[in-house]
């Protein structure tokens, strides 16, 4: 038998099959995210050293951890489409990019509500803080030249040559950042304490797979969202009942 | 094609632009008064002592440096861009990286030279050591091409954009960091009495780095801005 591999790499049929997956990524973000909230805020003990402020990390690594990775993936997906000419590929790092650019600045807001009580400033010039912040630049530089191109087409090509270079140039930032940190004063922020209690790294994995269920919905209505944008004038689009109506 | 045609191409490139800057003096000199003004500004906004300018010196040169190369970067394809001539070089049957390479020379010896050779005097203003200024020229020389280089991918991409001239720093910034650190880094290192080998070499690697593979992405650039 044989299969039909790209059937879904249209945004049209894509567009019914994103709709019917939508509750299925919604629904277990939502449970998912009261469970790790419960756990990490009764369940979870009080840190030896960091008492309770430490509960930070239940949103703060998350989120710090899926800005990265959201990243590489708009990145995979901008060149998948540059290079084969998919549509659907372009449209889709189209629509992580805002997701991307919200945990880059969540990581941030919370690390500096975190490391207020903890270290007695909002900011300081960690090679992580900056490199995470040099993050949200280079996502928020993607978004404007998108958002400024008229032609979707040149708007998805040139975005996604300049989410290559950004992936290029990440590792190099990082390790510049990391050297420059480094050369001025030793590291002097460590997570000193000893292996996690088992309670947080449950709640820490719960809360992760929530936030990753959260970003594909997410992502998911927001394509949709976008495919209905640009095949405004087809076809199919007019014959859908939401637009029928 | 044989070798001695490509770099005849290249040259042929570079004078035609530097040519076309004698032309309109008055564009390289605006950056390079840019440069100098920022500069100048700093002891205003943060007061004469000169331990404190000694130190900031560095710092204060590679971002006005960083920051007027910004300014130029709008000229490099525009003028050719608005009269047709970018048209006529990508339809070219030469190499498109090789006449963007000497697009990307051209404009860092009106932006970025000019730069190195002021550089020195404003750090005499700011009291900096005979040895930190040798440095600094020597990091300058180093890292203004690359400036060039990632600036000449932005400048591409944002080709007949509205808006393009803020949006182009927005898009170049965050990737020039590592060039700011180890320029910077460098200055400071020797001022401390360290060794600059590493500053330097990472440096070039950079350039290298940049010099394989920008012209090459800017012409890919130009090709998308272009259809």
């Amino acid at each position: 038998m044989a299969i039909n591999w790209f059937k879904y790499a249209a945004p049209a049929t894509f567009y019914g099959l994103a709709g019917k997956m939508v509750p299925w990524f919604a629904v277990p973000a939502a449970i998912l995210f009261v469970v790790g909230m419960y756990i990490g805020f009764f369940v979870a003990p009080a840190d030896a050293v960091q008492s309770e402020a430490y509960r930070i990390i239940f949103i703060h690594v998350p989120a710090s951890i899926l800005s990265m990775f959201i990243y590489l993936i708009m990145a995979g997906y901008a060149a998948f489409g540059l290079i084969f000419n998919t549509r659907l590929s372009s449209m889709m790092a189209t629509a992580l990019a805002p997701t991307g650019a919200l945990f880059a600045f969540i990581s941030l807001w919370t690390g500096a509500l975190w490391g207020k009580p903890m270290w007695g400033a909002w900011w300081v010039w960690d090679a992580r803080l900056t490199s995470e912040l040099i993050l949200l630049f280079l996502y928020l530089g993607f978004i404007a030249l998108q958002s400024s191109i008229d032609d979707s087409r040149r708007a998805d090509r040139a975005g996604a040559l300049l989410a290559i270079v950004g992936s290029v140039n990440v590792p190099i930032i990082y390790f510049s950042v990391k050297w420059w940190n480094t050369l001025h004063q030793g590291s002097t922020i460590k997570f000193t304490g000893t292996s996690m209690h088992i309670a947080m790294q449950q709640a820490m994995f719960v809360m992760l797979v929530a936030c990753w269920l959260y970003v594909i919905a997410v992502t998911l209505v927001r394509v949709r969202s976008i495919i209905l944008e640009r095949e405004r004038n087809a076809q199919w689009v007019s014959e859908l009942n939401e637009v029928k109506l | 094609m044989n070798q001695r045609s490509l770099f005849g191409l290249l040259g042929l490139v570079i004078r035609r632009d530097l040519l076309l800057a004698m032309r309109r003096r008055a564009d390289v000199l605006t950056t390079l008064i840019f440069f100098v003004m920022v500069v100048s500004l700093f002891p205003l906004g943060v007061g004469p002592e000169l331990d404190m300018l000694r130190k900031m010196a560095p710092g204060v040169v590679w971002v006005a440096a960083l920051l007027a190369s910004m300014l130029s970067l709008g000229r490099m394809f525009s003028a050719d861009y608005l009269d047709g001539t970018l048209e006529q070089m990508l339809l070219a049957p030469q190499s498109l990286s090789m006449l963007v390479l000497g697009k990307i020379l051209a404009h860092w010896m009106l932006s970025g030279l000019p730069l190195v050779l002021m550089a020195p005097v404003l750090g005499l203003q700011f009291d900096m050591s005979p040895q930190a200024l040798w440095v600094l020229i020597l990091v300058l020389l180093l890292g203004t091409p690359i400036l060039s280089m990632i600036g000449a991918i932005g400048a591409a991409l944002t080709l007949g954009l509205r808006g393009g001239g803020v949006l182009v720093s927005l898009l170049v910034l965050p990737l020039c960091i590592p060039v700011l650190i180890f320029g910077t880094g460098a200055v400071e290192a020797v001022s401390t009495g360290m060794t600059i080998v590493p500053h330097v070499a990472l440096l070039g690697a950079l350039l290298l780095l940049a010099l394989a593979f920008t012209p090459w992405v800017t012409a890919q650039a130009l090709r998308i801005s272009m259809e």
